[in-house]
């Protein structure tokens, strides 16, 4: 079947609809906002299907291996995650971009620029480029979203090197019309075999010195190969007009900045990369060469622009560079605030942006599910009786309880990143000498990703932590993702349930320091236990477990 | 249509933006639109302010609306309104479900949302669209495509009716087909 199709699709849908296109067998992914839906789509069509293994592994590091095995058994490939999940993947990704791929492996990247669903940090993944020597694309729209998917698997199969493409929020949840092929696997699951190949796949030294020249020998061609592409292409270009300005950028920059040309009224030509790393520098080299000034367009740190600066430097040294000087650092872009920088940029007066009518400004804060009721109220509502709140340190994590940082809880001292709750609470333990009591609070989801060794941690190092596994029987807040706790696969295979006391037990916390309640049925019994765990001077668990309402109401249907 | 025309819809997350983004971005592709969409998810949105843009045109390059340039303003909830009416002007037409649900920081009145959207625009609409679906239809989660049928129905939205009820039946289950259908059909006896 080779039929083409034209509909409107999300960023995400697109992808999946591109590694389909593009024949891939194995996917192992993280949920994490704004790339949850490319796991929920993959699972889907994985169901009952041999030509593709999908599994929601138990964090990025773990998915990333699974990709990195299945491409040396000569699979084909993706692994997606958020921004922060590559934190957690990078261990591996960086060796694997040494070793290179056998079967093409591509991993797909959301980042999130204003946090719009993220805690913890801005992050630009774009950095990965230079860290990790890993081709990364920046499809800005849907159709793109499909386009460079594809384009990302043949440049993975033609380099044997795994390639990233990078989305952010306003390319994952854009949605557009996308005219794409349906195509039916050739592939099945079973074909991948590991044939040994150990000067391949072992990274000791000093092979591995060797394998760091291969890899800048690869970049470079890929460089030739980015310099020769279309998806690096001129916008706006006039021959007729001599234009001194030039704009250059990327990703959804590229999209508001056409529209802020046209909000006003400006002809400039605009050079879009679809390329990050490595960057296309010759197209760079041509574009400037004959320009006076040149607009940077990228979200957040100023990548592009010190780039673009390097290559000028020999190519055009009298060339002015604008960029973060006139648009900001912090924040998503948007085309008012390009469109006034292409004004400064070309000298226009007179183009002002329309400005909003002042308003008072409302803001719903976000807040645990009330129809049904979120079981986590009853949590946080036992913990504010039990635990006496001045005395007590409060650490979250990340998850739905992180809404118990938002009113009316008001409940944690600090939050950051997956997992990390129990062990920043370990060393306040540790740096109060005991005099403090820290409460720590992780879900069933993300005690599986990153809890388990930060309890040992804190286990073997006698800590006093008291910590809340609040075990809904879900990976919840990024749209109810099957975890190891609730005996189901992604391809929605059974599979044992593993118990989280038998975790906590196994890790050294002591039988009579932990304890299971429910936190609806018997809240009372929660309020008796916080009490008297609060006490304890060793590390000690409790697990308040009640399934998460939603899933419950739509277990009942 | 020369130019692009720009909705913006506000609400509350759970009140089904999606499911009306998702039904206008299909009836502009059907009428032979470019159409591109921007909408959020995840944790903040759970109860919290979200807002979604719809835009379709010739040609439409970013998917985000600029302030003081939206066409329509829905917004589901009568205090975020005052969040979409900064993308409103003068000539922008605003329609506001007559539904509240506390902020947890701070509520406006109604009279003070009414008194200062009349400063932004000229066509400031409140309809009682969750109590006219919770009682004629017996639920008022199709209220967003009421209003949307108010928009058709008083000539604020340029799409063909048509349109939407085939958008409706190529975005939804047909279990559902029935209802929203119904709710559309319903504004028009609000029709001014």
């Amino acid at each position: 079947m080779n039929d083409s199709q034209k509909t409107i699709l999300m960023g995400n849908e697109a992808i999946v609809k591109g590694a389909m296109a593009a024949g891939v067998q194995f996917v192992a992914c993280y949920p994490g906002t704004p790339s949850s839906e490319i796991g929920i789509l993959f699972s889907q069509i994985a169901t009952n299907n041999d030509r593709l293994y999908f599994e929601f592994s138990t964090n990025e590091k773990l998915a990333m291996e699974a990709v990195v095995g299945a491409s040396f058994s000569g699979l084909r490939c993706l692994a997606a995650m958020k921004s922060f999940g590559v934190n957690v993947a990078l261990d591996s990704l960086l060796p694997f971009v040494y070793t290179g791929s056998k079967g093409p492996a591509v991993i797909v990247v959301a980042d999130d620029p204003s946090c719009h669903s993220s805690a913890q940090s801005e992050e630009n993944s774009r950095g990965f480029g230079q860290l990790a020597h890993i081709p990364i694309l920046e499809p800005s729209n849907a159709q793109e979203c499909f386009d460079f998917t594809c384009l990302a698997f043949e440049i993975s199969e033609k380099f044997n090197i795994p390639v990233m493409v990078r989305i952010t929020t306003r390319v994952a949840h854009q949605r557009g019309i996308v005219e794409f092929k349906v195509q039916s696997s050739k592939y099945k699951v079973s074909e991948g075999e590991f044939v040994k190949d150990k000067n391949r796949f072992v990274t000791m030294p000093p092979r591995v010195l060797e394998m760091h020249q291969e890899l800048l020998d690869k970049i470079g061609k890929i460089r030739e190969f980015a310099t020769q592409s279309e998806i690096n292409k001129i916008y706006r270009e006039d021959p007729s007009v001599n234009s001194n300005a030039g704009i250059i950028t990327s990703g959804v920059s590229f999209l508001h900045t056409m529209e802020a040309l046209e909000m006003a009224g400006l002809d400039i030509p605009v050079l879009k990369l679809g390329f990050f790393y490595p960057l296309p520098e010759q197209k760079i080299r041509d574009f400037i060469r004959p320009l006076e000034k040149v607009l940077i367009v990228e979200e957040l740190d100023p990548y592009l622009e010190k780039e673009v600066a390097a290559i000028a430097k020999d190519e055009n040294c009298r060339l002015k560079i604008f960029g973060k000087n006139i648009l900001p650092e912090v924040g998503e872009l948007n085309p008012a605030l390009i469109a006034k920088a292409a004004a400064e940029l070309a000298g226009v007066s007179g183009y002002e942006a329309p400005e909003p009518p002042e308003l008072s400004s409302v803001k719903h804060v976000a807040r645990f599910c009330t129809v049904p009721a979120c079981p986590y109220w009853r949590v946080f509502a036992a913990v504010k009786k039990a635990i006496p709140e001045n005395k007590a340190v409060f650490g979250g994590d990340i998850g739905c309880y992180m809404l118990g940082a938002g009113p009316p809880h008001n409940l944690y001292d600090f939050l950051f990143s997956m997992g990390s709750g129990i062990g920043i609470a370990h060393g306040i333990s540790k740096a109060a000498g005991g005099r403090q009591k820290p409460v720590a609070f992780i879900g069933d989801g993300t005690f599986f990703h990153a809890g388990l060794p930060a309890l040992l941690n804190a286990v073997y190092n006698k800590s006093n932590i008291l910590l809340v596994i609040l075990d809904n029987r879900i990976t919840a807040m990024t749209g109810h993702q099957p975890n190891p706790g609730m005996g189901k696969t992604g391809e929605g295979e059974s599979s044992p349930e593993v118990k989280i006391e038998n975790i906590v037990l196994a890790l050294g916390v002591k039988p009579e320091n932990m304890k299971v309640v429910d936190p609806v049925d018997d809240f009372e019994g929660t309020v008796k236990a916080l009490q008297e765990f609060y006490q304890k001077n060793e590390v000690s668990v409790i697990v308040a477990r009640r399934i998460c309402a939603l899933l419950e109401k739509r277990a009942k249907r | 249509m020369d130019k692009t025309f720009n909705i913006v819809i506000c609400g509350v997350g759970g009140q089904g933006l999606v499911t009306l983004l998702n039904v206008l971005a299909r009836a502009a592709f059907i009428e032979g639109y470019d159409v591109k969409t921007s909408e959020l998810h995840g944790l903040s949105q759970r109860g919290g302010s979200v807002e979604a843009y719809v835009r379709f045109g010739r040609r439409v390059w970013s998917p985000i609306i600029s302030k003081g340039t939206a066409d329509l303003v829905i917004a589901l909830e009568e205090q975020e309104a005052l969040n979409g009416a900064r993308f409103a002007g003068k000539k922008s037409v605003i329609l506001i479900n007559r539904f509240q649900t506390p902020t947890l920081s701070g509520d406006a009145s109604f009279e003070q949302i009414r008194q200062e959207l009349t400063k932004v625009s000229e066509k400031v609409f409140f309809v009682g669209a969750s109590e006219i679906c919770q009682k004629e239809l017996g639920v008022e989660v199709v209220s967003g495509i009421y209003l949307l049928g108010y928009a058709l129905h008083n000539n604020y939205l340029p799409l063909k009716k048509e349109n939407v009820i085939e958008a409706i039946k190529k975005t939804m289950p047909e279990k559902f087909w029935e209802l929203n259908i119904k709710a559309l059909e319903l504004a028009k006896q609000s029709t001014k």
